[in-house]
């Protein structure tokens, strides 16, 4: 029975999961030796609308970005359809943060949605007719056509929220990340991005999004991943999205396993 | 060379050093709030700027080291901070910006004063970069019967100054800088003491610009108070540090300006630059050594824990394959390594290294081409395992997490499991649980 | 008197070859500052330069003392700012340094770079002026400038350095762009933002030095923030940015280096520092798109127009509930506006023609009629609208759709009718969907 504990760590390694549109093993990020994620592991289904949840500095965004090789990982091993972000780049959209940028830079609302194709485009190319094209349809997907040369200063926080989920559309991505889309946003936006974030998954898309408002959970997403500092259920949201995993979700941590985390963290920070 | 250097030694280097420490100590105890506030480099535009005050002081009275010049300068001085500040606010520039745009028009003015008062007065833009500390001793006041030069009052007349507006209100400063908007809500009123903190770096930079130059007074603003942060999060620490700092360079600089020249067979050169490379070095140790984030410290504890690991890993993986009739059972050195490595352990030199300590402290015995548990080893074994196994049980109890992910957390929390955790976790498991939630034994405690 | 304006008129048509070198040179130099100033100035990161400027006078005497070892003279140019080069370089390695491996904060480490590289010059420096052959005196003309003694071999190399960053610049501005605007996102898409980072830094590197001999190292971060915070009053596109920002850098230096080769006594450098900030000045005030004027005169207009809606609404309601022609008082009544604003906006709508005065009555003209019928029909479509589709409180809706309405356009208005359109039909004026002022609708 003992020789089976030794084992038992050797076999955990060694799934694969090449269907997967994301699978996360061991994560574990750190900032400035504090841990902020722990122990990560996730295996995410295609073609899910999939909500992330947690309370203030569970990780949430850092969780996006560590998979997107935003921010360094102390340990850990992402894979998207079973290759690494670096191989599978093309089938990946992002929507940061809201307040990430400055909102008064001097580019018009279709600059920002043509970044979107510049990897398409490539080094040191223009912007051809055909990627403007490309995403001035995304910009009428989310119903802001009529501001494509509109300075994004102008712009609402329900409309730079629409231009950010435009930019994204104009990826055309298998997997999307969002980080907090609804922030900030008026009814009809929120009505409105839900309404692509479903024509997504419709055409087969696997969409992330990191959520604030529980109450809207059930309602928006098929699958809830529910975190604090690390994964505390996943699962199908009718299965998962329980009281008892929101008391262990939002209960506030235990100072125990805080101190020994962080003892550990401060170890694998830099390694 | 050292008797020659001593000899050399008079007392007008003892008053370049006494002058440069002072200014020192003025500008890092104000440099402590600038680098904590963000500020830095305002201590840069700061010192630029003050040039116009001083050329219009200067053209008006033709003299230096006047009164007036003192107070023209110090007012161009703060004027940057507001120019600044109302540049930032009605022209939405980017502060930065502003501040660049602010202060580089000011030394431009000055300049252009300056080559234009070139013709009867004798100032030039190089004295208020340089300043001139070998200079220190031409210019003498006599008090209380000692000739002390002038420079070197002005130093501590604003060190003194800081000193105690750092003192008087350090509570207030401190809040300020920490949570701006508590001191809002505090009745502290932030505006007056940036400001004020402005004032008197304007203040110090041009009773010290004489002496030291502007040069100096930007790294003595910036690079104490960095090095002192890397080394403490205590304000009043990181204050003492600073100031200590602050002479240390005073010293060496004048040490190494006299003193490296000679090694290239050169007289010595400006103190003043010195001082700014000396902070540097300081920086640079304190970079490398600080005793949290210095980078050697770093890497220090962390190959000192995977040490501390790997054996750890070693004695548990023995005490596992070992059952209570099969005591000192003898596993091979290449079994063991290919367990360890099978999850994820150690490399092949850390396991060499780690068994060799473990040998050395009689933990383990070697036998043949194996290895087995001492008793001493099996009780720090037994101990390890305890941690482990507490560790599961709390893990499943109060996270839930999976029986199969059990293993792999506890694996790394058991290592960093101090006794007093050891014990606030048998404590937490309930109804005298002898058994880990995989049903294997928890080892007894000692 | 017939001596100078002779000599100001030779300046002018560039007739001495001397000239005609400076001239061009610092002119290319500002320009290209300008580029590269604009994107820095969108990254942030304004005051990079001031620190690796600074940074640079390591390196013209290091590179002094070597050549002079050597058997040198030490005045050769390429030799000073190759020098110049790798020290500002390795000032940028140490900043990247710090920034990775510390948790110091970039306005520090900026001040320190700034301030070590230049103390350990200015030490190098005394080291040089010790030295019995050549000549170290010059040394100190790279901190203010020494434009008026650019050779012709001096101004090409201004022009090299300015068409290689000119270039990197054009060909990767959509790059630098994405990276000055959204980091995060750039670095997802996979594209390399600290090689792009660095390459921005590296370029700046390059301007401060062809700039060292131009205006001299503590100007020449003026150079790289000024014309960009300048061009930055005039637009709200980066392309026209850059284009402006480029043009306002290399006027002063064209009207800087001419001023000073007509005028004795003004140094080139802080001259043509003076005069990209009267730019900026200028810039400040009556910029096209941000600048004072500009944002009052908006401010001004928004709040006139916003008086003038509000007291066609009010005449409007009130007609709508029999009454042709109010008292000043029950207009005062209708919104919590002072007397004095009232009358004030009564005034302007009478000049406008909207409103008449029959003694202490005020109604509105056929005119007024007709435009108060447009602004209130706005008004309660967009109330309609977030009550129905944005979920706002009908308590609220009055003040959301004020709040809107005055900053919208007639497309809005258009796309508003269109969404309603099933709702609605053609001109007719919809009910409010909340109480008026004590009128029950």
């Amino acid at each position: 029975m003992n020789g089976a504990e030794v084992a038992n760590s050797a076999t955990r390694k060694g799934s694969e999961h090449p269907d997967a549109p994301l699978a996360i093993h061991d994560l574990t990020v750190a900032y400035h030796r504090r841990p902020v994620l722990w122990d990560v592991d996730l295996v995410l289904p295609k073609g899910k609308l999939i909500g992330i949840v947690g309370p203030n500095g569970a990780g949430k965004s850092t969780l996006i970005k560590a998979v997107l090789d935003l921010t360094p990982r102390a340990s850990g091993r992402v894979q998207f359809y079973g290759k690494s972000y670096r191989e599978q780049r093309h089938r990946v959209g992002y929507v940061p943060q809201r307040e990430s940028v400055d909102w008064d830079f001097p580019v018009t609302v279709q600059d920002v949605v043509t970044m979107g194709r510049y990897r398409q485009i490539g080094w040191f190319r223009r912007v051809s007719k055909a990627h403007r094209q490309a995403a001035y349809t995304a910009l009428e997907r989310v119903g802001m056509a009529d501001f494509a040369d509109r300075q994004i200063s102008q712009l609402s926080g329900g409309q730079q929220q629409r231009v950010f989920l435009a930019r994204a559309l104009a990826q055309e991505a298998e997997i999307y990340f969002m980080d907090e889309p609804f922030a900030g946003v008026d009814a009809s936006t929120e009505k409105a991005i839900v309404t692509i974030l479903q024509g997504l998954r419709a055409s087969g898309s696997t969409v992330l999004v990191v959520h604030h408002d529980l109450q809207t959970v059930p309602q928006y997403f098929d699958h809830v991943v529910m975190l604090n500092m690390r994964v505390v259920a996943h699962g199908p949201t009718e299965e998962v999205f329980t009281e008892e995993n929101l008391v262990k979700t939002y209960g506030g941590r235990l100072t125990l396993f805080d101190e020994a985390v962080r003892a550990v963290t401060q170890h694998r920070a830099k390694k | 060379m050292i008797a020659e250097f001593a000899n050399s030694w008079t007392a007008h280097d003892t008053w370049i050093i006494t002058t440069g420490a002072l200014a020192a100590v003025a500008c890092s105890l104000l440099g402590c709030f600038l680098v904590l506030r963000k500020q830095s480099m305002m201590g840069d535009a700061i010192s630029h700027a003050v040039l116009p005050g001083l050329a219009i002081a200067f053209i008006v009275t033709e003299s230096r080291g006047s009164v007036v010049m003192f107070i023209g300068a110090a007012v161009v001085g703060v004027l940057t901070a507001v120019f600044t500040e109302t540049v930032h606010r009605i022209g939405k520039v980017e502060q930065n910006a502003s501040m660049g745009v602010v202060f580089t028009t000011l030394f431009a003015l000055g300049l252009l004063l300056i080559e234009n008062a070139a013709h009867h007065v004798d100032l030039d833009p190089g004295c208020v970069l340089y300043g001139a500390l070998e200079l220190v001793k031409l210019n003498s006041v006599s008090v209380l019967g000692m000739d002390i030069p002038q420079a070197a009052l002005n130093c501590g007349a604003v060190t003194l100054l800081n000193a105690l507006f750092v003192f008087v209100c350090f509570k207030e400063l401190r809040i300020a800088t920490f949570d701006p908007d508590l001191a809002t809500t505090l009745g502290i009123n932030a505006m007056a003491l940036h400001y004020g903190l402005m004032t008197l770096v304007a203040v110090t930079v041009v009773a010290c610009f004489e002496a030291v130059g502007s040069i100096m007074v930007i790294a003595m603003l910036v690079v104490p108070a960095a090095t002192a942060q890397l080394w403490t999060k205590q304000l009043g620490t990181m204050l003492a540090v600073a100031v200590s700092l602050g002479c240390g360079c005073a010293v060496l600089g004048h040490l190494g300006a006299i003193l490296l020249p000679r090694l290239v067979n050169q007289p010595a050169t400006n103190t003043q630059g010195m001082m700014a490379v000396m902070s540097g070095v300081f920086l640079a140790v304190a970079v490398l050594l600080a005793p949290q984030q210095g980078i050697v410290s770093r890497i220090v504890r962390r190959i000192t824990l995977s040490q501390r690991i790997a054996a750890e890993d070693i004695l548990g993986m023995l005490y596992r394959l070992e059952s209570p009739v099969t005591q000192g059972t003898i596993v091979t050195l290449p079994d063991m390594s290919s367990i360890l490595r099978a999850s994820g352990g150690v490399g092949s030199t850390g396991f060499r290294l780690a068994l060799r300590k473990l040998t050395r402290d009689g933990k383990i015995v070697r036998a043949g081409a194996g290895c087995g548990l001492t008793d001493a080893g099996r009780a720090a074994a037994a101990d390890i395992i305890r941690s482990h196994r507490l560790w599961e049980v709390y893990l499943s109890h109060h996270l839930g997490v999976p029986l199969h992910e059990l293993h792999f957390a506890a694996e790394q929390l058991e290592h960093v499991t101090t006794p007093a955790m050891q014990q606030e976790l048998a404590n937490s498991a309930t109804d005298s649980e002898a058994r880990d939630p995989h049903g294997r034994e928890i080892p007894k405690g000692r | 008197m017939w001596d100078f304006l002779s000599q100001i008129l030779q300046s002018l048509q560039l007739h001495h070859y001397n000239t005609r070198v400076v001239v061009s040179g610092v002119t290319v130099f500002g320009a290209t500052a300008g580029v590269i100033g604009a994107f820095m100035l969108l990254r942030k990161r304004s005051l990079t330069g001031d620190a690796l400027s600074h940074a640079t006078l390591p390196g013209v005497c290091l590179a002094f003392m070597l050549s002079v070892q050597l058997g040198g003279t030490g005045k050769s140019l390429p030799v000073l700012l190759s020098g110049a080069m790798i020290s500002g370089l390795s000032g940028l390695g140490v900043m990247l340094f710090l920034r990775h491996w510390t948790r110091l904060r970039e306005d520090s480490i900026l001040g320190i770079v700034l301030s070590v590289f230049f103390g350990l010059g200015v030490v190098l420096q005394g080291m040089a002026v010790n030295m019995k052959q050549g000549q170290a005196a010059g040394l100190s003309s790279f901190i203010y400038g020494r434009t008026a003694s650019m050779l012709a071999a001096d101004a090409w190399l201004i022009v090299v350095g300015a068409l290689v960053a000119s270039l990197i610049c054009a060909l990767l501005f959509k790059e630098l762009t994405l990276l000055c605007f959204d980091q995060d996102f750039a670095g997802a898409q996979g594209w390399p933002v600290l090689f792009l980072d660095s390459l921005l830094m590296f370029l700046v590197a390059v301007v401060t030095v062809i700039g060292l001999q131009a205006v001299g190292l503590v100007l020449v971060v003026a150079m790289l923030i000024t014309p960009a915070a300048a061009a930055r009053f005039w637009t709200d596109r980066l392309a026209w940015m850059v284009w402006g920002s480029a043009l306002i850098g290399a006027a002063s230096g064209l009207v800087g280096a001419l001023a000073s080769a007509m005028v004795p006594r003004l140094p080139a450098g802080a001259v043509i520092v003076l005069i990209a900030s009267a730019m900026f000045a200028i810039s400040l005030v009556f910029g096209a798109k941000r600048g004072l004027i500009v944002r009052l005169l908006q401010r001004r207009h928004l709040h006139t127009s916003t008086s003038s809606q509000h007291i066609l609404r009010a005449l409007f309601e009130l007609r709508e509930h029999g009454d042709e022609a109010v008292p000043l008082e029950s207009l005062v009544q209708k919104r919590s506006w002072t007397p004095r604003a009232v009358r004030h906006a009564l005034a302007r709508a009478v000049r406008a023609g909207y409103v008449r005065q029959a003694g202490d009555l005020w109604c509105l003209t056929e005119a007024g009629g007709v435009q108060a019928h447009r602004v209130v029909r706005n008004h309660r479509l967009w109330e309609i609208y977030l009550v129905s589709h944005a979920d706002v409180a009908t308590s609220r809706v009055d003040r959301e759709a004020d709040r809107i309405e005055h900053v919208l356009g007639e497309v809005m208005v258009a796309r508003l009718e269109k969404k309603l359109g099933n709702e609605l039909d053609g001109q007719r004026m919809p009910p409010s969907p909340h109480v008026i002022n004590g009128h029950h609708p």
